[in-house]
């Protein structure tokens, strides 16, 4: 029967905003998208370091990490949040990135590690799409 | 790092009901029953996680490690939760010495999620000493968290509604520790004194510990004579003012419960029967067929048959299957 209790297994994802930004609209537009696209998202708010960042995501065991930024600093902090998950054993957990980032800096992001970058104006259901089928199957 | 991914793995397998988890569980629960279980309870709004947060910097000065599980409401539309009690906590997320994990309570009612107990149980066995358990603080029906924890403090801010919703809501009684938080606003005296006076009311109730009256015989056999006297605290988290007293008030309280064996086996008592509640549901509702649900619900809904008696009629089916084809 449906409500005999089964394993259920929603997604639990960070969101957070690395750097100096001053505010985070973005960043609550697309977690409230998240939930209400039935994962767990884990929002901590602004002013991140990296390793903040890498931090939480270890304790909080998620399947993915989103970025927002807008203050222009992403070509230090992004990749640097890409190498701490990998040094704490988190190599395999996607992170994808929003914001105010230019085109021409998204090659060297993804070659960073970066999974993907979403524009201003992104449909919120391309970016639960891209988790949905980027989250690793778990490892356990 | 690494052994705080392995916990943080742990706790997720825990969560989604992960058979491996809950074997690796139950093989270290021998090693669990050393932490102090500090549940915090109030209104949303309250200050409950700015608390944890000042308390937690306090405890790590003292020497302690220090776990918060903080649980927020899944939405019941689609399933999702938006854990924000982090935003408060940011200095303390790069402390070796502290663990924070976020948790949506995925529909349980009271206040904290079914998993909870057992993800106390898998930080315990981790060694910290000292773990705070947030609860959703819809302001009622937070019982749970007295069956979980050592100490139950409940924080109330001034200017919030009525005088005391706390009072109505039930929830003084499961208060070992009460705490006006902001209480560098108008009203603290008035919510302080209106608390106090509640207390005095309920004084010969509360025995010593909270849940419904215990006998004291059995929960505090070796201090008949002493009662748990509950404190009224004031504190402004933000600006760490009173923090070092609660704190102080949370350490005597566990040194006046003492080894608490005794109180133990007797909140042991509930947490066998919810379990044992949960085991015969399961077993229960993998012998119910969709099918038959709805045959006996559509009986209802045209008022053939009254909801007592189609229950009743699902679980005899259940106990004697060769009965299931006579129709009731």
């Amino acid at each position: 029967m449906a409500q005999a209790p089964e394993a259920t297994r929603p997604l639990r994802i960070l969101i957070a905003k690395p750097g100096l930004d001053g505010h985070d609209r973005g960043a609550k537009v697309i977690a409230r998208a998240l939930r209400d696209a039935g994962m767990e998202v884990i929002y901590t708010g602004l002013r991140q370091t990296p390793e903040m960042i890498a931090a939480a995501a270890v304790q909080e065991d998620v399947d993915a990490v989103g970025l927002s930024i807008l203050s222009g600093a992403h070509n230090t902090l992004l990749p640097r949040v890409v190498a701490l998950l990998r040094e704490y054993g988190l190599g395999d957990v996607p992170v994808f990135a929003g914001g105010i980032i230019p085109e021409e800096d998204i090659p060297g992001l993804k070659a960073a590690g970066i999974a993907a970058v979403f524009g201003p104006g992104t449909p919120l259901s391309e970016i639960v799409q891209f988790i949905r089928d980027h989250t690793p199957p778990r490892h356990r | 790092m690494a052994a705080k991914r392995d916990l943080a793995r742990l706790i997720t397998g825990i969560e989604n009901g992960e058979p491996a988890a809950l074997r690796t569980l139950r093989a270290q629960y021998a090693l669990t029953g050393h932490a102090h279980v500090v549940g915090v309870t109030g209104a949303p709004g309250s200050g409950k996680s700015t608390l944890i947060a000042a308390l937690t910097r306090l405890a790590r000065r003292r020497g302690r490690t220090v776990a918060i599980i903080s649980v927020d409401p899944s939405s019941p539309f689609s399933g999702g939760a938006l854990l924000g009690d982090r935003i408060r906590m940011r200095d303390l997320f790069e402390d070796p010495g502290v663990f924070i994990r976020s948790m949506a309570n995925r529909g349980a009612p009271g206040g904290i999620a079914r998993a909870t107990a057992d993800v106390v149980s898998a930080i315990d066995a981790a060694g910290y000493e000292l773990i705070f358990v947030e609860t959703i603080g819809a302001g009622q029906s937070e019982v749970e968290i007295a069956r979980l924890a050592d100490t139950v403090v409940v924080v109330e801010a001034p200017g919030m509604g009525d005088d005391v919703q706390a009072i109505k809501a039930g929830i003084l009684e499961i208060a070992d520790i009460l705490v006006v938080n902001k209480a560098d606003r108008e009203g603290a005296e008035r919510t302080l004194s209106a608390l106090q006076a509640a207390l005095e009311i309920s004084a010969p109730l509360a025995a010593g510990h909270h849940g419904p009256a215990a006998p004291t015989s059995v929960a505090t056999a070796t201090t008949t004579a002493e009662r748990w006297q509950v404190p009224v605290l004031k504190t402004v988290a933000t600006e760490d003012v009173g923090v070092a007293d609660l704190l102080d008030a949370v350490e005597r309280h566990r040194h006046f419960l003492g080894d608490g064996r005794a109180r133990a086996a007797q909140r042991m008592e509930q947490e066998v029967l919810r379990r044992l509640r949960d085991l015969v549901w399961q077993q229960v509702a993998q012998h119910i067929s969709d099918a038959r649900l709805r045959a006996l619900a559509e009986a209802c809904a045209s008022r053939q048959l009254h909801p007592d008696e189609a229950a009743a009629t699902l679980l005899r089916e259940v106990f004697s299957p060769a009965s299931a084809d006579s129709q009731p």
